[in-house]
């Protein structure tokens, strides 16, 4: 009886969760929806701890005192540009936990129900090496996004001779270690399995540039879902597996509306090796060719004239910390009359939305804030388009050249704008190494230098 | 082996009630999203608690443990980043 209790309240925790979820299908349920996922965390443990295998309570008041502790203070202290290394570090906890639970489950089989230890039942073997496997794969492939996003390890992608060849060699290896630890029940095949995912998790990040870590981000979110899938199942709990396949799916859908923002195909990304984030100089080619470059007066002036601007932001603004400048000059510009509004490429950034929570943290209203669809028509009336800190997410060669790497990824149109605003640091090309035609438009200027002084210096200019 | 079918029953349906709800997250939630789908995903804690409870000492407990610990990093972390976050959407004061 008493478990069919603990059944049902799991069931209302994973209804929660279903409704925090859904919550974000609006900014004005969020706040609600986010309240949904703090009770339904609340049911989980309450329901977990009344089970009649729990039996001390110090030590585990102790283990949540200091994760909560530790949790807390990273959240309260972090700024919104480090969210994506945060979010990746974050990912990687729950694949270690995943990797935890399962050897505590080896290892003490009939706390969880599942045998005697030396006689676990071959399927909740098998359900254990998934689990720890998958969180193992999370666990090292998001310590390596973390150190590629933090700076620590270069953005560039790392390759070298036969990683393919390694990786698949290593995951035929991993096969029949699991098949040997659902064998022979030891723990010394259940940690090398674990060691090895370890490892390919490792492998399988290396290879990918930091301007491909939307798709990373979103991919290893998949992860640590499947991973809990994967402990729900050795466990036999349905709010496990439920949350799991939540957060599972999630993760798959934004992974993959990050591939078609980049028109990408999951896999060429997860194979890697695709150009670095450092802007490599302009090569002989683009010197020769004429554009044109002003500072903060000319921009000034052709803004603050124009009826309609369009702001582009990209990971530029992001590095430059420059939302909060930037949403000081929109300000001035909207005193003068003009409409101001923002438009966001569903890659634009490190992670997915990143681009609207650091505009969102500069106050800018959600409402100015439009996604590619809803704004593309709009350039061929706008005045002026500003772009800052973005440059492949408008190469038009991405409809006309279809030899161009970035080819059938869709753009926002600023070619259509009366004319274009460039705040870039130089003329280099952007992630995919492509050259942007819009430079040396006639209706083109380029505000060379760093993107939040280039928005204070104008800011100054319209003060005047 | 009647476990697993219904275990396998109730993963695919959530599949798709996630696949549904996902789609209709807007996309400049996105970065909430992860993060809160990140706080959930810790709902592990559930399996760590098992490990950690019993009054018997040994390896279990103490992977239990190290495992509520990362789980409650990643509970109080990411719901209250995701709130942080969520408090700076607002709509244009008219």
């Amino acid at each position: 009886m008493e478990q069919n209790y603990s059944i049902f309240a799991y069931l209302i925790s994973g209804i929660f969760f279903i409704l925090a979820l859904r919550g974000l299908s609006s900014p004005e349920t969020a706040r609600r929806g986010n309240v949904f996922g703090i009770l339904g965390m609340i049911i989980a443990i309450i329901t977990t701890l009344l089970l009649p295998v729990i039996e001390n309570y110090a030590l585990i008041a102790l283990a949540i005192l200091i994760g909560g502790a530790i949790g807390t203070s990273i959240a309260l202290k972090i700024k919104m540009t480090a969210l994506p290394q945060l979010i990746a570090a974050f990912h990687s906890l729950v694949g270690l936990a995943a990797v935890m639970v399962a050897g505590a489950a080896f290892h003490n089989p009939s706390a969880y129900g599942i045998g005697q230890t030396g006689n676990i039942p071959t399927a909740s073997l098998i359900e254990m090496s998934l689990g720890s496997s998958i969180g193992a794969v999370t666990f090292s492939g998001s310590i390596i996004a973390f150190t590629k996003l933090q700076g620590i390890m270069s953005g560039g992608p790392i390759t070298f001779k036969f990683q393919h060849f390694l990786n698949a060699a290593l995951g035929l290896i991993l096969i029949s270690v699991v098949i040997l630890f659902c064998l022979h029940q030891t723990q010394n095949f259940f940690w090398g399995l674990s060691i090895l995912a370890f490892i390919i998790g490792f492998l399988i990040i290396i290879p990918i540039g930091a301007a491909d870590m939307p798709v990373v981000i979103s991919m290893l979110n998949s992860y640590s879902g499947w991973a809990a899938c994967g402990i729900g199942f050795t466990l036999s709990n349905n709010l496990l597996i439920i949350t799991g396949a939540l957060v599972g799916s999630s993760g798959a859908i934004l992974s993959y509306i990050m591939c078609k923002g980049m028109n990408r195909s999951f896999f060429s990304v997860i194979l890697g090796g695709f150009g670095g984030d450092t802007e490599i100089q302009s090569n002989a080619k683009v010197e020769q060719k004429p554009f044109k470059s002003g500072d903060s007066n000319d921009a000034a002036f052709i803004m603050q004239n124009a009826e309609s601007v369009i702001i582009i932001p990209g990971y530029g603004m992001a590095a430059a910390q420059a939302q909060h400048a930037l949403k000081e000059m929109c300000d001035l510009l909207k005193k003068k009359g003009v409409n101001v509004r923002y438009a966001i490429h569903p890659v634009a950034g490190r992670m997915p939305g990143h681009m609207n929570v650091l505009l969102a943290e500069a106050n800018v209203p959600y409402d100015e804030v439009l996604e590619l669809d809803a704004i593309n028509r709009d350039f061929s009336s706008t005045d002026v388009a500003f772009v800052i800190g973005a440059n492949d997410i408008t190469n038009p060669a991405a409809k006309t050249d279809p030899k161009s790497p970035i080819y059938g990824m869709p753009i926002l149109e600023v070619e259509n704008a009366k004319s274009i605003l460039f705040s870039k640091r130089s003329l280099g090309v952007g992630y995919a190494g492509v050259e942007n035609e819009l430079f040396f438009r006639d209706n083109t200027m380029m505000l060379f230098g760093d993107a939040k002084e280039m928005c204070e210096s104008i800011i100054n200019v319209i003060k005047k | 082996m009647e476990h697993l079918l219904y275990e396998t029953t109730v993963f695919i349906l959530a599949i798709f009630v996630g696949y549904y709800v996902i789609w209709s997250v807007t996309p400049a939630l996105h970065s909430p999203l992860m993060s809160i789908t990140n706080a959930i995903s810790s709902v592990i804690i559930v399996g760590a608690l098992i490990a950690v409870g019993p009054e018997l000492f040994g390896i279990s407990k103490i992977l239990g443990f190290i495992a509520v610990v990362l789980a409650s990093v990643n509970i109080f972390g990411g719901f209250i980043v995701t709130q942080k976050m969520l408090q700076m959407f607002k709509k244009k004061k008219k």
